[in-house]
């Protein structure tokens, strides 16, 4: 794989150094058959250094997912090796099977079928709360 | 008005308005109200026992006309044998109108209402959210004093752990002009979020004082709530303080004739029953008052009018 030329993919670029491998596992990248290149350490203009993951496919990424992780990494869609869009993340509202309650007494610990559903009450702190028992999550990244 | 009673915050305070209309209504004509809800049924899905909530929304909907099934504990009911509430809830809006449900696990009344396709009342979840608590808490401020503004209220003794404490702290916050005098222990005082959500963030005045007896001459409202042994860290501590926040006639000789007590019972002995008799004890008509509210909430719901 020429990592500096795909052809059909996603380019996570602007991931903040080192965490590119917990994106890798957030976004369950190793359950792909595809090539997937994790560069670490890149030098960056803006970041001093950074992570990017190069994925040789085009995956439909949860982009809430990938914007509760880190909402300053940059989305880069390539087709036919050229970039055709490039998407800026924001803070999801709405967090659904992302991250799951850690209060004992909420319904969801004890009936975990249920959709563990998260909503952003103070976007300046990242805290997200519990929809069911109110119990607030800082950011874990 | 919405489909569901979860939290209090569902309700603006023109739909809390508008049911403590209804319930005065209620209260000034009973009889135009007790066929209301003729041939509709009211589960009461009680997975946590408390006789006094479900006593209260059953004489709610006889009152109103309809009837009443259910259970009073998870040993009764299908929960023993591992079911989710959510089947649980399934099985009973396929014959129920409208369910009012208490469940020891928080959030578990949006977990039903996920899945009912009638109206679900939150009577309790844990230690979470009572919103009739709150609107029967409203309703008798309403009647005690003929409004929701203008007026002083104390919250004294548990301040830390009582959720209708934070819960009506919240609903009056949305009233105007009132002003919040918090009595507790320096362990049990209110927490830091409700402080700041509720008072500060809306510029809201409150005082903070360890004394019931200096404050009690300047209240109109005082709601009392029970300090448990079980929130201190050593005997020594309890001992010390529970008898400062046990009311009794001797500390209410400096409060006003109209003042109104109200507890959202039940007590163990932080009033004196000596109490009991003083007309400004308005805890038994607070009572009262929570199955005239509940009527006025099950017909809201069922989209009844009279
Ligand atoms: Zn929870």
């Amino acid at each position: 794989m020429n990592i500096d030329s795909i052809q059909n993919g996603v380019v996570l670029d602007h991931i903040q150094a080192g965490k590119s491998m917990d994106i890798y596992k957030y976004l369950h990248l190793d359950e792909l058959d595809c090539q997937v290149a994790i560069i670490k350490n890149a030098r960056s203009e803006h970041m001093g250094r950074k992570d990017i993951i190069k994925i040789d496919y085009p995956l439909d990424l949860d982009l809430d997912v990938l914007g509760y992780i880190d909402s300053n990494i940059t989305v880069n869609i390539i087709r036919d090796g050229k970039r055709v869009e490039k998407k800026h993340l924001e803070l999801p509202h709405k967090l659904v099977n992302v991250i799951h309650c850690k209060n004992p007494r909420c319904i969801t610990v004890s009936e975990s079928q249920l959709d563990a559903i998260f909503l952003l009450s103070d976007p300046a702190k990242h805290t997200y709360r519990c929809a069911y028992c109110e119990t607030a999550i800082d950011k874990k990244f | 008005m919405p489909r569901n009673l979860i939290d209090i915050v569902d309700l603006s305070v023109e739909e809390i308005n508008e049911l403590i209309a209804t319930a005065e209504d209620i209260i000034a004509n009973p009889a135009k109200y007790q066929d209301a809800c003729a041939h509709k049924q009211l589960a009461t899905l009680f997975f946590e026992p408390s006789t006094r909530t479900r006593l209260s929304f059953e004489s709610a909907m006889l009152g109103l006309g309809g009837s009443v099934l259910g259970f009073s504990s998870a040993s009764s009911s299908s929960t023993a044998k591992g079911e989710t509430v959510g089947d649980t809830i399934h099985t009973v809006s396929c014959y129920a109108d409208i369910i009012a449900m208490r469940h020891p696990k928080e959030g578990a009344p949006l977990a039903a209402a996920q899945v009912a396709d009638v109206p679900i009342i939150n009577a309790g979840d844990g230690g979470h959210n009572h919103p009739t608590q709150t609107l029967t808490d409203l309703l008798t401020i309403h009647r005690e004093k003929g409004r929701l503004d203008n007026f002083t209220i104390g919250f004294c003794g548990d301040l830390k752990f009582g959720r209708t404490v934070h819960s009506l702290v919240n609903a009056l916050s949305r009233y105007s002009n009132i002003n919040f005098v918090l009595i507790s222990p320096l362990e049990l005082k209110l927490p830091r979020y409700v402080k700041e959500e509720a008072l500060k963030k809306k510029g809201i005045p409150y005082t903070q004082t360890t004394d019931l007896e200096s404050v009690i001459p300047q209240l109109d409202i005082l709601y009392m709530t029970r300090v448990q042994k079980e929130r201190f860290f050593n005997e020594e501590d309890y001992l010390r303080l529970k008898d400062s926040y046990v009311l009794t006639p001797e500390k209410l000789v400096n409060a006003k004739s109209d003042l109104s007590i109200l507890h959202p019972l039940p007590r163990v002995n932080e009033i004196s029953v000596a109490v009991d008799k003083d007309p400004r004890a308005a805890y038994w008509r607070q009572v009262k008052n929570g199955k005239f509210i509940r009527m006025a909430l099950i017909m809201k719901l069922l989209g009844i009018e009279v």
